[in-house]
């Protein structure tokens, strides 16, 4: 199993390199110019060069990212926990979430602007409204799928409600509610980025625009670079969280028979 | 009728009444819509009897034992468990379906004292008493069910057997003095359902509860039974009432013997009755 693993991990790696190294010659047999697509060696160098000065930008947009995760998560579970339990809840406010989850991220960012004037607050509201919507359905439908037989059960010995939810419900609901973490923090990311673009001084999102009109293409593929790597790091810490709180439910193979 | 304190098993067998139903009806849905489950049902079973009910499918059995374990208003009628008229309030019984629902991410062991972290007075102690005199008891009880060792796997590790012998094992851990199986085995093989009933024989004459188990297997009631209701289809009543006197232990070569044979064909011959009124009374 273990030997498969560091297969599987390799295999990864040597995609990812293939791709800059096919990246790379194409740019060199085409000619192309680094206006239109710099070379990833460009990109690296020009990364390494500008670090310092990208440096509080980065620190910028995952502050942002984090603090607009963090609010949504809450807001997020806050609203699965009440939407799951009840079923009413349920239907009652499903079709204004769904409302409110397929409005373009982008048009509300002007409104952020308007309300809270461009900068940090948009960034984190636009995080916030993009990444508590997968939270909000998979502590939903975690909740939602308790066993009646097991309920019956814990009901006949005199739980109450919150026993059942705190035993069962909320345990039950943790792979879908990693899960949804997984895609929150991507989403998150989206947001701030988003919002940086089109609104502020300061951020990763507002260097790739300062960049892109001043025809620094290096700098902003550079910027896209560091988006990326920021991505592939949170996404790795909640799986990491996820092995661990969730391990039980994926490994299911391994039966004793009787 | 003399009052019972209901709060501990004491292991006392006394004639008390356990369970008694007068009248008792329950209705689903209203209007146009409403199904009567339960009609005019009156029973009474008493402290440390193991009754068996058996009837066509969907005649209401299920719902007797909802109704003992206040998960089931009566929609007329009166159900009193334990001297007490089942209210709002739960009657903290043990319970036990055909799906074993062992939660994934616990060991059997700690699967087994969910109920100690719910009812009184064992949730005050548990954190306290989980890790020492709780656990000991869990396994006590694993091991009488044959799974000795297997406190600390989890359930995916076990086949759906040991799974359901677990089950019976968090259904007695606080000791009620009721225990309430709708079908526990259904889902199994003939010859594991054959070993579950000696684990649940030995089981219940050891801690001698109440035992009601909802049945469709003839066999099954006649082994594990002292009493036997056989139940009318759709909106069940019961049509009869009979004893098991056969010796205990019972063992599975007892269940092919004539005596226990004609008690079979008996119960049969009633339900085929229940079932062939039934058709006609929907036909």
């Amino acid at each position: 199993m273990f030997g498969i693993d560091i297969r599987q991990k390799a295999w990864s790696a040597g995609l990812i390199v293939l791709f800059f190294v096919a990246w790379e010659l194409f740019c060199l047999v085409t000619g192309m110019s680094d206006l239109v697509l710099p070379r990833p060696s460009q990109v690296f160098v020009t990364l390494f060069q500008r670090f310092p000065v990208l440096w509080p930008h980065i620190v910028q947009t995952l502050a942002t990212t984090m603090f607009g995760f963090v609010l949504g998560v809450a807001l997020g579970v806050a609203l699965g926990a009440i939407i799951g339990v009840s079923k009413t809840a349920y239907d009652t406010c499903y079709p204004l979430l769904i409302g409110f989850s397929s409005i373009p991220k982008v048009a509300v960012v002007p409104i952020f602007v308007l309300w809270f004037g461009s900068g940090t607050v948009p960034a984190v509201l636009t995080a916030l409204s993009i990444c508590f919507f997968p939270i909000v359905v998979n502590i939903a439908t975690g909740l939602a799928t308790t066993e009646p037989e097991l309920e019956d059960v814990l009901k006949a010995l005199g739980a109450s409600k919150f026993d059942i939810l705190w035993n069962v419900g909320l345990p039950r609901t943790m792979p879908f509610f990693f899960a949804s973490l997984k895609v929150a923090i991507s989403y998150a990311f989206v947001g701030a980025v988003l919002s940086e673009t089109v609104a502020s001084n300061r951020g990763i999102g507002n260097v790739m625009m300062t960049a892109s009109s001043n025809f620094n293409v290096p700098l902003v593929f550079a910027g896209l670079f560091v988006l990326a790597g920021l991505g592939v790091a949170l996404y790795a810490v909640f799986s990491l969280i996820e092995g661990r709180v969730t391990g039980w439910a994926t490994r299911k193979n391994d039966v004793i028979a009787t | 009728m003399r009052m019972q304190p209901n709060d501990q098993f004491d292991g006392q067998p006394v004639a008390a009444t356990a369970i008694e139903l007068s009248d008792a009806s329950v209705t689903f849905g209203r209007g146009d819509r409403a199904v009567p489950a339960l009609s005019k049902t009156t029973l009474r079973i008493a402290d440390g009897e193991f009754v068996a009910l058996v009837g066509p499918s969907g005649c209401g059995k299920s719902t007797i034992l909802r109704l003992v374990s206040g998960l089931v208003q009566p929609t007329s009628g009166v159900v009193v468990v334990g001297g007490r008229e089942v209210a709002a309030r739960a009657m903290r019984v043990g319970m036990a379906f055909q799906n074993p629902t062992m939660l994934p991410w616990m060991t059997i062991e700690r699967n087994i004292m969910l109920p100690l972290k719910i009812v009184e007075p064992f949730r005050s102690n548990f954190r306290r008493l989980r890790k020492t005199e709780f656990r000991d008891r869990a396994n006590a009880l694993l091991e009488q069910v044959g799974l000795r060792g297997f406190g600390s796997r989890y359930p995916w590790q076990l086949s759906g057997g040991m799974l359901q012998r677990a089950n019976l094992c968090r259904a007695l851990i606080h000791e009620p003095r009721m225990l309430l199986l709708d079908e526990p085995f259904g889902a199994l093989d003939q010859f594991t359902r054959e070993e579950l009933w000696a684990i649940l024989q030995n089981l219940w004459m050891t801690h001698k509860p109440t035992v009601l188990l909802v049945t469709h297997d003839l066999r099954e009631a006649g082994f594990l039974a002292s009493r036997i209701c056989v139940m009318s289809a759709r909106p069940g009543r019961i049509l009869d009432d009979s004893r098991v006197e056969f010796t205990r232990p019972r063992t599975v070569a007892m269940t092919f013997e004539p005596d226990f044979v004609a008690l079979n064909q008996k119960l049969r011959a009633f339900i085929e009755d229940a079932r062939s009124a039934a058709e006609q009374g929907t036909g």
